[in-house]
């Protein structure tokens, strides 16, 4: 089986911190990591390589240094890593990025499966997946749980539901999104580490090697703009609710509810 | 693409610097200049008061090369009416009630898209809700939501009928079709909006979001084409009171033939709900020693059932034996985030503060008003919580039941 | 000159800081207080290549340095000193010996399981009389035609029991001292081999230290692992790159003693404020953050050196000397500033410090370490 899994370089949100005073976010020593739901659609294409034999291509779009993300994903166990990488895709949004990608793959040529992860924990849109999978004409199935059978022509998977899942059969070549129910990512081996900076390559491509308009790529091609940024509200101090019992509690209803955590 | 500042006019006010979601801008010499840090997402040029700051091309040509867009044929706005099982999920109710508001501000109408089979009863529900007037695609072919095949059906309903706004819930459903429908109409899509409306004088759907994990939040527009397609997590917008007297136009559309859909849904299979662990957990109601003892955890399981919620506990309520220790939360237990956390008869120790204080919104319940778990509280509610948990769970049963559906919560 | 790490070396430290939060910290507390050795975790740590780090592919190793060797003892040290000290065994004193001096075929059954994981090492010098001074070995071995005839006790042997494989140091001629001593492979079940009771330690409870009862032992004569007399040396050799390891672990230790204090520190309120607002704290805090960028400094350096294959002795004594001392103070100050919770075993601290002590001991005390820095320094 050839397997591309298309990843994303995202900054640990866990380890982000909010300057409140300039508004913010402090990214300074804050490491970059493979997008977590990536990591999951990794270890399965890793594993149907194990199972069915073939090669895992990881595929990255981002800045040179996005090179890191790509090598973490070779000492998992990828054969081929693809960076691309040129100024011309900055700014892009998911639409742009996703029509890169594609262009990307096409110039891949075979493929029987593209695993990406549901989303990125940066930007939490799920967005690329599917639209990756329109522009190739694919099917897709996102929110892939797990992996029920894989034969050459079709797959058989769950894909998650808020109260359940569905069984889906779906023809392949495909797109699918994995969430993290999917598997355990595996720890990649320090032989494998070695490998991945000593042995293996990394392949860049740009514009010209994709040999793709300016107008279809980066912020020209991307339909949204983000007009703002700006913080969330700081918590404030101890809002202390008082009165009877009964209108103490539906205060505080209504308060969680305003805030969107009920 | 580059970001430019214009030396000349720039005066060194730092606005744009607070813009940035990267940290890429700094001010050097009372002059913002951009590190290498800038992914030319443009966020700064919206901010700057004296228009010193560009985007810029390699080439010096702004031209965007999408297809170009009637911006002024597209009118409406459009909700998509999402089924489960034949019924219409309560996000779709959510978005009229957003969308009324959104197509009031804009003088046009509120659609409906109701897709499946034999489904137009449903569209009285619609009306009542707000709906103007509902899009109707009825076919055999559409009893399940299959990627391709609803997509396919809007995509159809869109060209034809062109509408400026369509929403959709941000469920696995329509977070499957959004980004799908948008890659197909070749628009543009903003995922999980918190917060919508309309700047009037560009005649653009503002769509806020958060990212990077809720620490920042976004504006979102989609300026060049159409429809602005958005989704809307369920629980964020509010659904209007229903008038079961209104009523409104259906259109029928046809289910184009031929449409290549290379899915099938085997089968849908529904989960009683997982036992979540309490690192996962969306909403926890969390015990101490105030409880008293495993009786008063039962009182707090029915809460947290009620809520879809995980039961913490504090070490002194572990350590008492009134409940395992797989949940504890604190220094020695599990560190938690959940949006919502529910501390009851917890006085706040350090260790048990080290597990929990990085939860969205936290409420403390405690007889003693100066116990140090209402320092990083957000609400407080000093009281035995006996009488208060009892109380909530009144509220939240008669919530469930209907009995109080104009209530404001 | 260049202090930062490789992007390669930033991977294996990364990976190995998530395998011991992840795999290796949830762990620590319990296995401390049960006093038991992990398994499982061993399974785990051999199946990513963690006890054959510097060691070349042909025999399973990872093919890396004693760079990235030194990164995991210090990130698993961070997380359970039991476990560094196993990761720091396997990679050195347990498998080094067989690597260096080993023939072939002693590599292909001994070394290999060792180093995949698949087996676990015990290495045998430490007798009642013979610590520091290792040179008094008690334990003898005899040509017997064509077996060595191995008779002894050996003490504070770490996974004395639990291992697979053992090397022993044993004397083969009286007459010869320091010279007249061998070293032998020998496998579990060797008839003649058996265990002491198991030690009830201060610290390191995870790690089984027992000890190693030869009588009328009987191994075949190529269980002689290099030459006859050559035991010390061998010994003696591999001794440097288990010290840089100890002084790695020390270094995580310290390392985790500083983080736990800062995060209390930040959080412990008394008076109205926390109580890392107060100098007496920040003062510790200060004089801990500084000492672990200097041990830091000393151990990667060691074994920068030991990967130029430069001489680096006295450089890996510096490391385990300073690295190890600075794990005691820091330890002692982080349960200081965890005031009555820092006495508590429900606070990491309390185990960090009782850990601590035994790095000052093994592997050569600090004042064997300060005789080999001085008898270098005043050359």
């Amino acid at each position: 089986m050839q397997i591309i899994v298309c990843l994303k370089q995202v900054p640990n949100t866990n380890e982000v911190k909010f300057d409140t005073k300039t508004g913010t976010l402090i990214r300074d020593g804050v490491a970059s990591i493979i997008n977590p739901d990536d990591r999951n659609a990794l270890e399965e294409a890793i594993r149907l390589k194990e199972l069915k034999g073939g090669t895992v291509t990881a595929i990255t779009m981002g800045p040179p240094q996005a090179d890191y993300a790509l090598r973490e994903a070779l000492a998992m166990g990828a054969d081929e890593a693809i960076l691309l990488s040129d100024r011309a895709f900055a700014g892009a949004d998911t639409w742009a990025t996703s029509l890169t990608l594609a262009q990307a793959i096409k110039k891949i040529g075979h493929y029987d499966l593209i695993f990406c992860g549901r989303q990125a924990i940066d930007g939490d849109t799920a967005q690329v997946g599917p639209e990756l999978a329109e522009h190739l004409d694919l099917p897709q199935v996102t929110y892939v749980k797990k992996i029920i059978s894989m034969d050459s022509d079709k797959a058989v998977v769950e894909r998650a539901l808020e109260d359940g899942y569905e069984v889906i059969e779906v023809t392949l070549p495909a797109v699918l999104t994995a969430v993290k129910e999917l598997n355990t990512p595996r720890y990649a081996t320090t032989s494998g580490i070695v490998d991945a900076f000593d042995v293996k390559k990394i392949t860049v491509w740009g514009m010209t090697q994709l040999d793709i308009a300016t107008g279809l790529v980066g912020l020209n091609a991307s339909p949204t703009k983000v007009k703002r940024t700006f913080s969330p509200a700081v918590k404030g101090d101890v809002k202390f609710l008082t009165g009877s019992i009964k209108e103490t509690v539906q205060t505080l209803l209504k308060e969680l509810q305003a805030k969107h955590v009920l | 693409m580059f970001v430019i500042i214009e030396k000349t006019h720039c005066t060194g006010c730092e606005a744009c610097q607070a813009s940035c979601p990267v940290g890429a801008i700094e001010i050097d010499g009372g002059i913002a200049t951009i590190t290498d840090k800038c992914t030319c997402c443009g966020a700064c040029v919206e901010e700057c008061p004296v228009q010193a700051i560009k985007l810029e091309n390699e080439n010096n040509n702004i031209a965007p090369a999408k297809e170009a867009f009637h911006l002024g044929a597209y009118q409406g706005v459009w909700v998509f009416a999402e089924l489960r099982q034949g019924t219409i999920m309560n996000i779709a109710l959510e978005l009229l009630g957003e969308g009324r508001k959104l197509a009031d501000t804009l003088g046009v109408e509120l659609g409906a898209v109701l897709i499946g089979n034999k489904v137009e009863p449903l569209a009285q529900d619609l009306f009542a809700y707000g709906a103007d007037v509902v899009y109707l695609v009825e076919n055999a072919e559409l009893e399940n939501y299959r990627t391709e095949s609803y997509c396919a059906a809007l995509e159809k309903l869109i060209k034809t009928y062109k509408p400026e706004i369509l929403l959709i819930g941000a469920t696995n459903i329509g977070r499957d079709l959004g980004p799908r429908l948008a890659g197909r109409v070749r628009t543009g899509l903003t995922a999980d909006c918190t917060v919508l409306d309309i700047d009037t004088e560009k005649r653009l759907l503002n769509q806020t979001r958060p990212a990077f994990g809720g620490n920042i939040m976004a504006t979102i527009i989609c300026p060049d084409t159409r429809p602005q397609l958005a989704t809307v997590r369920s629980g964020v917008m509010k659904k209007a009171t229903p008038d079961f007297n209104r009523t409104g136009r259906i259109i029928k559309a046809i289910y184009p033939p031929d449409v290549k859909v290379r899915t099938i849904v085997r089968d849908i299979v529904k989960e009683a709900k997982k036992i979540v662990n309490l690192e996962e957990a969306q909403i926890i109601v969390s015990g101490g020693r105030g409880v008293g003892g495993p009786e008063g955890f039962k009182l707090l399981e029915e809460v947290a059932a009620r809520l879809g919620a995980i039961v913490g506990a504090s070490r002194g309520a572990v350590d008492s034996g009134w409940i395992p220790s797989n949940h504890q939360v604190g220094q020695t237990g599990k560190t938690v985030h959940p949006k919502l956390y529910i501390a009851c008869g917890i006085s706040g120790a350090i260790q048990h503060l080290a597990g929990m204080q990085h939860s969205s919104v936290i409420v403390a319940i405690n007889k003693n008003s100066s116990a140090p778990i209402f320092k990083i509280a957000d609400y407080g509610i000093v009281g035995d919580l006996f009488k208060v948990l009892p109380a909530l769970l009144d509220t939240l049963k008669e919530i469930t039941n209907g009995n109080k559906e104009s209530s404001a919560i | 000159m260049d202090f930062a790490l490789s992007p390669k070396h930033e991977m294996m430290k990364s990976m190995f800081r998530e395998f011991a939060e992840k795999e290796v910290a949830p762990l620590a507390a319990e296995l401390d207080e049960k006093s038991e050795f992990s398994w499982d975790l061993f399974r785990k740590m051999g199946q990513i290549g963690m006890f054959g780090i510097p060691y070349p592919r042909e025999y399973g190793g990872a093919g890396a340095d004693y760079l990235t060797f030194v990164l995991a003892c210090e990130e698993i040290g961070h997380a359970c000193t039991s476990s560094a000290m196993l990761l720091n065994g396997q990679n050195s004193i347990n498998s080094g010996p067989i690597y260096k001096h080993g023939t072939e075929e002693q590599k292909r059954q001994y070394l290999v399981p060792i180093i995949t994981g698949k087996a676990l090492g015990a290495f045998c010098l430490t007798e009642a009389d013979a610590g520091t001074d290792a040179s008094n070995q008690q334990t003898t071995a005899v040509l017997d035609g064509s077996e060595w005839v191995i008779d002894g006790t050996k003490m504070f042997i770490t996974n004395a029991g639990l291992a697979d494989i053992y090397i022993i140091m044993a004397t083969t001629d009286n007459s010869k001292g320091l010279k007249g001593i061998s070293a032998f492979v020998v496998g579990k079940d060797t008839p003649g081999l058996s265990f002491g009771k198991k030690e009830n330690k201060m610290g390191v409870r995870a790690s089984h230290t027992a000890e190693v009862i030869l009588q009328d032992c009987r191994v075949p004569k190529e269980n002689l692992l290099g030459k006859e007399g050559e035991g010390l040396k061998i010994a003696l050799q591999n001794l440097d790159s288990g010290r840089i390891g100890v002084g790695a672990i020390s270094l995580g230790i310290a390392q985790a003693a500083l983080d736990e204090s800062t995060k209390y520190a930040k959080e412990r309120q008394q008076f109205g404020r926390p109580i890392g607002a107060n100098q007496a704290i920040q003062w510790m805090i200060a004089d801990m953050a500084t000492e672990i960028e200097a041990a830091r400094y000393l151990v990667y350096r060691a074994a920068w050196l030991r990967d130029q294959k430069k001489a680096h002795s006295k450089e890996a004594s510096m490391a385990k000397l300073y690295a190890s001392e600075l794990a005691m103070r820091a330890s002692v100050k982080a349960v200081q500033i965890h005031g009555g919770y820092g006495y508590m075993k429900e606070y990491k601290v309390e185990r960090l410090m009782r850990d601590a002590k035994v790095c000052e001991i093994f592997e050569g005390t600090s004042e064997v370490q300060r005789m080999v820095i001085s008898r270098a320094a005043l050359q």
